[in-house]
């Protein structure tokens, strides 16, 4: 999130799309109701079903599954068209003046530098204007015809309303109100959050979908603002924590994993320093340096020393293309080229796409490495056949499964202390509340063990990549079991002269004289004790933010981006509601997003991006520097605006002999997946209080389609795609309306995650049923908005 | 001693349930597997060992598509039709701060409370032969805590505190509410049970049925006479261990109870 939960309270409208906080995030939502009860604000829900937030909402609107980006280039367009935006805050905190190289364009689906042959773009056209310095050229009136402001209109003019209707089959009315209401945040005292969720990331223009929120958002003025802001809601209790300390294809903190072409270190921090784009851009990356070198005297200690690049080369390194996402890594295993996986947290049977490509790909390893509570689906996968063989009827049969499982006994969260990290980036301590039952261990024992021995047989037996395990720094006080208070102090950093704790990423140096295992965290920890524990409920702004309730990174930064909430000379779009204040010598209030002693005019307002503003206009995702309306991979029409030109031209469709996409003649629905607010995802099927709140897996099926096939509530449904099937009962409803697609009529059909073949209630897993088809940007499958049939079983 | 209310403001619930799981551990009740009817609800209705529903009601209606989600369980009414039924002196309470509650050592399972409670709300366990209900947490409220379904609603839909302050809370909200476009907006607090210590906002208060909620809820006629001269027949079907039973109501007749503030 770029603010965080409690500050939605300070919203004046909510968008939710993309998510279901009423039902995914209950807690949270006692903020939306305050707002609505404080602000009389309003809850805007668009959704291909009628969820528990849209009943308490003011405003529904159904879409089909994968067209929001068609919906939010509506919404682009309207608040353009309509003058209904804030020009201000355009003008002085984003790229909308700036000019793009000539020849840059758009046209049947492709923009400019698209190259068949190489089924990929050439970005030249892509980039700003630059003057003799480097610097991008300017225009503040807006009015250049090559200027962001000028080309983003002429490329969301094609999403008109009925544009809008023509895809997404709402009606022009229902689009029309709810972009009414929501723009009423254009002006400078009203602001509006946009909170989403996994219907957004999983679809295979997830991040191009997320920019265009952000787009919305700049045009409203809601970065930076309280009430604001572009808001993931995280699934997990720690999945923010996951994401920031790399566990996903990154080093800690964002830092790009470091790749065969960047051999030493001065190659990486050349190619992942930028420089300015602008004259009054801080540039904050440019710091790339120091938090890499830092994160380097983390993992190699003393190893590390200038003369070998603090231990760089020592770093494993991924190919020039490689892509170690998750369907990328299991598409290898499946193709019988990886020998082992170490699962931990994570059930990949029932959360990974295709299921019964998920089972016939660990069935080709020699070994699986499973760390959990309980014998989850991907413990037993060898169990497929026996277990649910209706489902599976290529698995193999447990005795031709050659691959060794081990099951380890792992303790669950609350048997450990340590943080968890919010979707609001809140790293909050807890204390474990008993200790794990049995032989089950603490995870950062088993990693400790594991490693200890693995560095063991490497310094007897030799073997590639040796150097990186042989040269780790691993001091902490019982080896075999580090305490997670001794990490959570190393994460935070110290400096190595005086060895005293780090205040903050700003004390990191790039001479080797600081170490630090993740800088986003820098302040988490320091001399004056754990700032994750603090539990202070102090509110001096009055917005919520609470600052002294544990520690937000960055820097306790509570809304990111807050230099945006006043303009270019200080002065607050809202007075009413300033998050922070220059008082002639300092900012005062929440941390600000800035230098905390530079006079406004000093900077310009986005420290992070190398223009110094936000960016309508990128030329660093993939697939367009403007989010463009594309269908999922399974679709049941061609793309209404440029039919040639349907699916996202970079999108990622995996084509192993497993891998099979339909069509809407044979499966003429939309299916779409979603979790239920009584369950966590695979989880809570092996407890007893949530199997007892839904304990049947159930297909929901539109009133109008139940009718057409004679289905009544009860009767057992078969719902099949191209890769598989599941079968249950029908939940007949009408909250799952029809919709009209380009002069066609769409069902979607409902199908709730949460069962597989273990725990204590069981049903079929819904992947089964979903594709293997990625975002090119972020790796995410696409879950939602693929194509089904449906019959009575 | 003032009375205590809980309030209920529909209009904040998003059915997360979480107040029905609060309820069953904290009276200890053991958890069964739910029954699948076609809805999202858990059960199809109340049981001796559930006693907090959340009733989902969907249906079209002129302004769009509405999915109520209600919670349902003992209304804890100023006048019980279940006391006023119950011949088992002591069974049924009523507590000065105005919880119904029930003391299962008295209860000798005739069922009549059930044909008394115009919310149809109690339930006989197969197994013990008694019948159960929400004690609105009787427990917890003695020693200061809120109700355990209070306690653990994560909207602030419900609340918990003196009947006279809520009752003002619940009719503020309504008024907002009407100002904000809901003309029908009200408050749920039937008098033909004396009103009820469970009080509820709706966005249509003319309308209660939809939310699973009885109209005019009023004590069973046959209730009302068994008060009366009647009641000695009923009385005389019950088996001769609780021939006790019958002096004391001949003797007392059926009475609120002003026993211990515990
Ligand atoms: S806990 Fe609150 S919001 Fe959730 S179902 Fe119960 S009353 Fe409704």
């Amino acid at each position: 999130m770029t603010n965080g939960w409690t500050d939605v309270a300070n919203a004046d409208v909510v968008l939710v799309m993309g998510g279901n906080p009423a039902e995914n995030h209950p807690v949270g939502f006692r903020f939306v109701m305050q707002a609505r009860l404080q602000r009389k604000a309003k809850l805007v829900c668009v959704d291909p079903r009628f969820s528990r937030t849209a009943a308490v909402s003011d405003c529904y609107v159904p879409i089909r599954s994968g067209t929001d980006i068609a919906f939010l280039g509506g919404l682009i367009h309207y608040a353009l068209s309509t003058g209904k935006f804030q020009r201000e805050y355009v003008r002085q905190h984003t790229n909308a003046s700036f000019l793009i190289r000539e020849g840059f364009g758009f046209e049947d689906g492709h923009f400019s530098g698209w190259d068949e042959a190489k089924d990929n773009y050439h970005r030249d056209t892509w980039q700003y204007e630059v003057d003799g310095q480097g610097y991008a050229k300017i225009d503040p009136t807006l009015e250049h015809p090559r200027s962001v402001f000028q080309l983003m209109k002429k490329h969301y003019a094609r999403y008109t309303p009925e544009k809008v209707s023509e895809i997404c089959g709402c009606t022009v009315d229902e689009f029309r109100k709810a972009a009414e209401m929501v723009t009423i945040a254009a002006a400078e005292d009203k602001s509006g959050t946009v909170l989403y969720a996994l219907g957004w990331t999983q679809h295979s223009h997830a991040v191009q979908l997320i920019h265009a929120a952000a787009m919305f958002q700049l045009l409203m003025g809601n970065i930076g603002m309280p009430g604001g802001g572009v808001n993931a809601q995280r699934g997990h209790a720690n999945i923010q924590g996951s994401t920031d300390m790399g566990a996903w294809n990154m080093l800690p903190g964002y830092l790009k994993i470091p790749r065969a072409h960047w051999a030493t270190l001065d190659d990486y921090l050349k190619a992942n320093t930028p420089g300015k784009l602008r004259p009054d851009s801080l540039n904050y990356w440019g710091n790339t340096p120091k938090f890499m070198v830092s994160l380097l005297k983390a993992y190699y200690g003393e190893r590390a020393t200038r003369a070998n690049g603090f231990g760089y080369e020592w770093l494993p390194k991924a190919g020039e293309a490689d892509n170690h996402g998750w369907g990328f890594f299991f598409d290898r295993m499946y193709a019988g080229k990886m020998d082992g996986l170490i699962s931990f947290g994570m059930n990949p049977v029932a959360n990974g796409p295709n299921t019964a490509k998920m089972i016939a790909a660990l069935s080709r390893l020699k070994w699986l490495i499973v760390a959990e509570n309980f014998e989850t689906e991907t413990a037993a996968f060898w169990k497929a056949k026996p277990l649910a063989g209706q489902y599976y009827p290529a698995a193999a049969d447990p005795a031709a499964i050659p691959t060794e499982v081990f099951l380890l006994p792992a303790s669950c969260f609350a048997e450990k202390d340590g943080a968890f990290v919010n979707s609001s980036r809140w790293l909050q301590w807890k204390e474990a509340a008993l200790d794990p039952p049995g032989d089950a261990l603490r995870d950062q024992e088993i990693i400790a063990r594991l490693f200890l021995k693995i560095r063991e047989l490497y310094e007897k037996e030799g073997g590639k990549g040796a150097a990186s395990l042989l040269n780790m720094s691993w001091n902490y006080a019982t080896p075999g079991l580090p305490s997670l208070r001794e990490v959570a102090r190393e994460v935070n950093g110290r400096d190595l002269t005086t060895g005293k704790q780090l205040n903050g990423f700003g004390e990191l140096k790039d001479d080797g004289s600081t170490s630090c295992g993740n800088w986003i965290y820098s302040g988490s920890w320091t001399e004056a004790g754990n700032q994750m524990a603090r539990r202070g409920q102090e509110d001096p702004t009055g917005l919520g933010l609470y600052p002294e309730w544990s520690w937000s990174w960055p820097a306790n930064r509570r809304i990111l981006y807050n230099r945006a909430s006043v303009d270019r000379e200080g002065k607050p779009w809202d007075a009413s509601r300033a998050p922070v204040r220059w008082d002639g010598a300092r900012w005062v209030g929440d941390t600000i997003d800035f230098k905390s002693d530079a006079a406004p005019g000093d900077f310009s307002a986005f420290i992070m991006l190398p223009e110094g503003v936000a960016k309508f206009f990128t030329p660093d995702l993939v697939e367009g520097p403007f989010p463009e309306h594309y269908e999922p991979a399974e679709s049941p029409v061609e793309n209404p605006l440029h039919p040639r030109v349907s699916f996202n031209p970079l999108g990622k469709v995996f084509t192993s002999d497993r891998d099979a996409l339909g069509t809407s003649k044979d499966y003429p629905y939309v299916g779409i997946t979603y979790r239920l607010t009584e369950h966590f995802h695979y989880w809570t099927k092996h407890t007893a209080g949530s199997s007892q709140l839904q304990s049947n897996f159930f297909v929901e099926v539109p009133d109008e389609l139940a009718r057409e096939k004679k289905i009544k509530s009860g009767d057992r449904v078969r719902v099949t795609s191209a890769r598989g099937k599941v079968e249950g009962p029908a939940l007949v409803t009408k909250r799952i309306r029809p919709l009209t697609v380009n002069g066609k009529t769409v069902y979607q059909v409902g199908l709730p995650i949460h069962w597989g073949f273990a725990g204590r209630v069981s049903g079929p897993l819904i992947n089964n049923l979903t594709p293997s088809v990625y975002d090119p940007n972020s790796g995410t499958p696409e879950y939602k908005g693929f194509l089904v049939n449906l019959e009575k079983a | 001693m003032q009375t205590v209310a809980k309030l209920i403001d529909t209009t904040l619930c998003i059915g997360c349930k979480a107040c029905e799981l609060a309820c069953q551990e904290w009276n200890d009740q053991e958890f069964t597997l739910g029954v699948f009817q076609g809805t999202y609800q858990t059960m199809p209705d109340l049981a001796h060992n559930f006693w907090n529903l959340i009733k989902f009601n969907e249906r079209e209606t002129a302004g769009g598509m509405s999915w109520l989600m209600t919670k349902y369980q003992c209304m804890h009414c100023a006048d019980p039709g279940c006391l006023r039924a119950c011949p088992a002196p002591g069974a049924i309470v009523q507590l000065r701060n105005g919880i119904v509650d029930f003391n299962h050592d008295h209860c000798i399972g005739c069922g009549y409370c059930i044909t008394g409670c115009p919310f149809d709300v109690p339930r006989l366990s197969p197994a013990t032969k008694k019948v159960y209900k929400c004690s609105l947490c009787s427990d917890r409220t003695a020693v200061g805590l809120s109700p355990a379904c209070i306690k653990t609603c994560p909207t602030n839909c419900l609340t918990f505190g003196a009947r006279d302050e809520l009752l003002r809370k619940a009719e503020s909200r309504a008024e907002q509410l009407r100002a904000d476009g809901h003309a029908q907006a009200g408050v749920y607090n039937p008098q033909g049970v004396g009103g009820t210590n469970v009080l509820y906002v709706l966005k249509d208060a003319t309308e209660p049925e939809a939310h699973g909620l009885p109209k005019d809820p009023t004590i069973p006629l046959s209730v009302a006479l068994w008060k009366g001269p009647l009641k000695w027949l009923g009385t005389l079907t019950l088996v001769g261990g609780i021939l006790g039973t019958f002096f004391h109501y001949v003797r007392f007749g059926p009475r609120t109870y002003e026993g211990q503030e515990k």
